[in-house]
């Protein structure tokens, strides 16, 4: 007999629950975690060693590197004496969850503060899957252009703090701050942006107290109940 | 483009509710699928019909009902869709919106004999 059976199910909803695992391994370590995405050439890599470097001695830390191949990044970071994993995607254009799932075995969580995943340069589909982290970055360099929140509304709606990166090159090239702004401020208003450029550290610094800020925060309540039940 | 791992999550999703209907084919899926979704008809089309080989869904028709961008005004209140060039409010201009529709990624329903 034929029928019709209601479904109504997220298509990614087997990503978001192995999201949700992910995010609960980062809480019970006391980890935070944080995606960061941009499209290719941004300047992700030299912004988390930069972002590294202002951290050193604050807070422990390691990171996550997404790529379509190579290890040339997590190389890079590991060079800087820390943490770091390599996944490849192998020809995804995106890091998912059951990724993140797989690379997190090989990070000491338990010895960390904070951790940084390198998202695959892309301004589109990293959007889409949610890793399970505590907050998502989107770096828009100037260089790319005033106009990227108007062409790629999706990643601009989902971050919780944005990046201006390579603000060195202002002088330099036709970009509208106002305009971009105005097309931020319609797809998440009153996101916190911080102009930097990771050439010069300008803005290194506010950006790397707000974070952490954001680290403490979020590990006291969790560290706390971990004291608690050692000593009950 | 990253329409297999989403073609798969499709299969996944209307194999178990179709099983638990004792299914015997499934004929028809209809996939809800917002603008702001960057998902290709045509590939998943063409993932379905190698992943979906030897089920019970590989005769199943895919219908995707695409559904349009809306936003709406926080000032006025109207609703619209945006043009490509500006998503400023066409009744007063305002630039304060936000995305009402559009992001819609989901399986509705699945046709079953």
């Amino acid at each position: 007999m034929p029928a019709k059976i209601s479904v109504v199910e997220n298509i990614l909803s087997a990503n978001d629950q192995i999201a949700q695992r992910n995010r609960a391994a980062f809480d019970r370590a006391g980890v935070f975690a944080v995606n960061i995405m941009a499209s290719p050439g941004a300047g992700k890599t030299t912004f988390i060693l930069k972002t590294l470097e202002v951290l050193q001695g604050r807070l422990r830390l390691g990171v996550i590197e997404g790529d379509v191949a190579t290890s040339l990044d997590a190389e890079k970071v590991a060079a800087a004496g820390l943490p770091a994993v390599q996944i490849n995607t192998g020809g995804d254009c995106h890091l998912d969850a059951v990724m993140l799932a797989n690379a997190l075995p090989a990070l000491p969580l338990d010895q960390l503060d904070l951790v940084l995943i390198e998202n695959v340069g892309n301004l589109i589909c990293p959007a889409s899957f949610a890793l399970g982290v505590h907050l998502n970055v989107l770096i828009a360099s100037i260089p790319e252009g005033d106009d990227k929140p108007y062409k790629y509304p999706g990643t601009y709606c989902g971050v919780q703090a944005l990046i201006m990166s390579k603000i060195d090159l202002l002088p330099y090239v036709s970009f509208d701050v106002d305009y971009f702004r105005r097309g931020v401020e319609i797809l998440n208003p009153g996101v916190v942006t911080f102009p930097v450029s990771a050439k010069t550290g300008e803005g290194m610094q506010a950006w790397a107290d707000w974070l952490t800020q954001k680290v403490r925060r979020h590990a006291v309540p969790t560290k706390i109940t971990a004291d608690m039940t050692s000593t009950t | 483009m990253h329409e297999l791992p989403v073609t798969q999550s499709v299969l996944e999703i209307c194999l178990r509710h179709a099983e638990r209907a004792n299914a015997r084919q499934i004929t028809k899926i209809n996939l809800v699928i917002g603008k702001l979704s960057s998902i290709v008809d045509d590939s998943v089309q063409f993932y379905w019909e190698l992943i979906a080989r030897g089920t019970i869904a590989e005769k199943a028709v895919l219908n995707f009902e695409r559904v349009p961008v809306e936003m709406s005004c926080l000032d006025c209140g109207a609703l619209f869709e945006p043009s490509d060039e500006s998503f400023a409010c066409p009744r007063c201009l305002s630039l304060r919106v936000k995305v009402t529709k559009g992001d819609e990624f989901r399986v509705s329903s699945i046709e079953i004999e």
